[in-house]
């Protein structure tokens, strides 16, 4: 153990995370503007049914999944490597360990995914929902996972700043979380599948450990150490946000069985229980960062950082609390098949995850580079996009699905009129998700334009000190 | 303190508990389910599907159809009716029994009676169902308890009679029961449209069989292609502002096919010990001792082709 050595200067940090991060950050950013393309195409499906029909490639059935696979395992877990990396390597005070592991890793998780998704594509989905990748993307995925975290895990270790903050104890859950889930769930679902139902109850099992949990995780850690950082204050209190994480990992794990399941009883009614367990970490959440700014909300609309983080954090209490409102409406049961379902799902990834993500990009990539961002306004147009974007495509959706769950509980309403009674709403939602695009096509321009310019002024920087000498032996010849 | 191993020990139990809870334990008790008997009737249930329908199930997973359509059934309640399959050898007696029951008097009675089978009652409990039909038979007529699903779900025209359960779903890989009601459910699609012909034109062109769907067609799954000779005997008969151009036709491909023969493989309307339900079949004379309906061969064994 390297106890002995001095905690490690911040630039000393940012250069040893420097490639490798820029690598998975701008991937995601990729990843997430694929997808959110994938996206509008499958949302302009409600406008015109024919669109792009004549392709089995673009049918609305696998664009969809290829969209959510794209967010997800593109953006989602890439970012949130990313994130993790350079937080244990800030907060441990020591320099990323083995970083040519995370190389390695993320061209393989990239490959993967790329795999994945053009299997979806194809037609070779797994036909389980969160878990469409066939096999042999899955397969690099976690291979990808496994060499990113071994090199996380080293970088935990090699520490120099001993004691844990809340965020290394989150991230460190998260860390091995995944390949937990994501291993139990391909093996008994693609390589030796079981039989019947059990196969729905690990798929949900899973979608609610990655989904639920796991960007949990990952997103509070990073709210838990940015929202006090750039507010300069402290955490309000330690000991409840470990209360978050215990509660997080102890309920929020169960969570997944809907209550609709063709299952034995108890699974589903063991969930709801769990569901409705799951407002004490958002209760503790709430009440943290409100003791943590009190007086002090004003700086959260400052900088680059906070005003995504914020929003971000919003989104994972609106999301939390939507959950557990819709598993006790009298008519939960058809909720759970409307749009509000989705408008969930979307507002926890989109308004939660994916935000609180943009803002910690937007804070370690200057300190990457050493560089501002170009044009900090950009950042603030992405804000505004990306904000507007998540609220079009949540709240239509949410309120459509309120009226379409109500709708389906009376028979005497046929299915087609409670499709176009949706429609509308559907419509609503496209322009959320071209807003959506809008805002991840600046994060991908600005990551671009950070990255050339930096290795330009290196350029220039050994191509000047290469010539220094050239000039001296010049001037000393005559 | 260095907090590292446990937080790692934390995670590991807290996880450990979910994947001991959500993953080990439905393994053990679902998914090591058997075939089971239908009730009454004792038919071996489910069976797995025919070869056609298996493939079209990879048709169905291949092209996402469950991001549209669900395939589970639910029901928020059991009920009891009470049918009068016979008025028997004391009508008197039975007016007064059934004057009894529903406060009516005798020519309202003699009216009721008329054209049965009929529901005398509908929607009790069983207890009262019960006592209901012992006072009718012991009038000399002879009535059922009819054991009926109530539901939204039930209640829609053609989406069951029952229940989704777990056993409808043993032999299907992967399992795609669905999380979004865009479409109608799917869980009866082949009892409620039987015709694999319907499946496939409604599959070329939804807004020709159902006005006002919102469903894509998927052009891809057909072929149209010049009539050689004759025109082949698979052809769609499409409408007439639909159809293709003289000399050409529309010819499904063997996955439309295999589609269209997995949905009308899709019924979950047998009743089962755990969702129990009196379907129509029973309803023959309950006065013999042979099970209602038991015939030798299973009774979803023949794809309605």
């Amino acid at each position: 153990m390297t106890k002995a050595a001095a905690p490690a200067v911040p630039d000393e940090i940012s250069a040893s995370c420097r490639v490798p991060l820029l690598v998975l950050f701008t991937s995601a950013a990729l990843w997430l503007v694929i997808g959110s393309a994938f996206g509008l195409i499958a949302s302009i499906k409600f406008h015109a049914p024919a669109f792009l029909a004549a392709c089995p490639w673009l049918t609305y059935g696998r664009v969809h999944p290829a969209w959510l696979s794209s967010v997800l395992y593109g953006f989602c877990v890439q970012a949130g490597l990313g994130v993790t990396l350079w937080l244990f390597a800030r907060l441990g005070r020591a320099p990323l360990a083995q970083s040519w592991l995370v190389i390695l890793g993320a061209v393989t998780w990239n490959l993967g995914v790329t795999l994945g998704v053009l299997g979806i594509l194809g037609g070779d989905s797994t036909g389980f929902e969160t878990l469409e990748m066939p096999a042999y993307g899955a397969l690099l995925v976690f291979i990808g996972y496994l060499l990113v975290g071994i090199s996380a895990t080293l970088t935990l270790h090699q520490r120099r700043e001993r004691p844990l903050y809340v965020s290394q104890w989150y991230l460190l859950a998260a860390l091995f979380w995944f390949p937990w889930i994501y291993s139990t769930a391909d093996l008994l679902l693609l390589k030796f599948p079981v039989r019947g139902v059990a196969q729905a109850v690990i798929a949900w099992w899973f979608a609610d450990n990655f989904l639920t949990v796991w960007l949990a995780l990952v997103g509070l850690a990073a709210a838990f150490y940015f929202v006090p950082k750039l507010v300069q204050r402290e955490l309000h209190n330690y000991y409840l946000a470990l209360f978050t994480f215990w509660s997080l990992i102890l309920f929020a794990s169960w969570a997944g069985i809907p209550s609709t399941a063709p299952v034995p009883a108890w699974m589903p009614t063991v969930s709801t229980i769990a569901t409705a367990l799951t407002l004490l970490p958002i209760l503790a959440v709430a009440l943290n960062f409100h003791h943590t700014l009190e007086n002090t909300y004003s700086k959260l609309a400052s900088g680059q950082t906070l005003p995504f983080v914020a929003f971000g954090v919003c989104g994972f209490l609106v999301a939390g609390v939507m959950r557990i409102f819709g598993a006790f409406f009298d008519f939960h049961q058809q909720l759970h098949f409307s749009w509000f379902e989705p408008a969930r799902q979307f507002l926890n990834f989109y308004g939660f995850f994916v935000m609180v993500m943009f803002g910690a990009i937007y804070y370690i990539l200057p300190q990457l580079v050493g560089f501002n961002l170009p044009s900090p306004k950009l950042a603030r147009l992405h804000f505004w996009l990306a904000g507007s974007g998540v609220l079009l495509l949540v709240l239509p959706l949410a309120v459509g699905g309120v009226f379409q769950a109500t709708q389906l509980e009376n028979p005497a309403i046929p299915v087609t009129d409670i499709a176009h009674l949706t429609l509308s709403f559907l419509r609503v939602s496209t322009l959320g998700d071209v807003l959506v695009l809008a805002g991840h096509l600046i994060l991908l321009g600005n990551l671009i334009a950070l990255t050339v310019r930096f290795y330009r002024s290196q350029a220039v920087t050994a191509y000047s000190e290469a010539t220094a000498d050239l000039f001296k032996t010049s001037e000393v010849k005559p | 303190m260095n907090y590292g191993p446990l937080v790692f020990l934390a995670a590991f139990f807290a996880l450990a508990g979910s994947w001991f809870g959500l993953v080990l334990t439905p393994q053990v008790q679902v998914g090591r389910l058997q075939q089971t008997n239908s009730v009454p009737g004792g038919a071996t249930y489910p069976v797995a599907r025919p070869g056609l329908a298996r493939e079209g199930l990879d048709v169905y997973r291949a092209n996402g159809c469950a991001y549209c359509h669900s395939q589970q059934v639910g029901q928020t309640g059991t009920v009891c009716d009470v049918v009068l399959n016979e008025i028997g050898t004391n009508p008197p007696a039975l007016f007064a029994a059934l004057g009894k029951l529903k406060g009516m008097s005798e020519p309202q009675a003699r009216q009721l009676v008329s054209g049965l089978p009929k529901t005398i009652l509908a929607g009790k409990a069983k207890e009262e169902a019960d006592a209901a039909t012992k006072a009718l038979n012991a009038a000399g007529a002879k009535a059922q308890v009819w054991i009926v699903a109530v539901g939204p779900d039930i209640s829609r025209p053609g989406w069951g009679v029952r229940r989704s359960v777990a056993e409808d779903f043993l032999f299907d890989y992967p399992v795609m029961l669905g999380s979004q009601r865009i479409g109608p459910d799917l869980a009866n699609v082949g009892v409620r449209l039987p015709d694999p012909n319907w499946h496939l034109l409604h599959l070329y062109a939804p807004q020709a069989m159902i006005k006002g769907s919102i469903m894509a067609p998927y052009p891809y799954l057909f072929e149209k292609r010049k009539i050689e000779r004759f025109p082949s005997p698979d052809a769609l008969v499409l409408p007439p502002q639909m159809a293709a151009e003289p000399g050409f036709e529309v010819i499904p491909t063997p996955q439309a096919k295999a589609l269209a023969a997995y949905l009308v493989s899709l019924r979950a309307d047998i009743p089962l010990f755990s969702a129990p339900v009196t379907v129509a079949s029973a309803s023959a004379p309950a006065s013999t001792n042979a099970p209602a309906g038991a015939t030798n061969a299973p009774p979803t064994n023949a794809p309605a082709k």
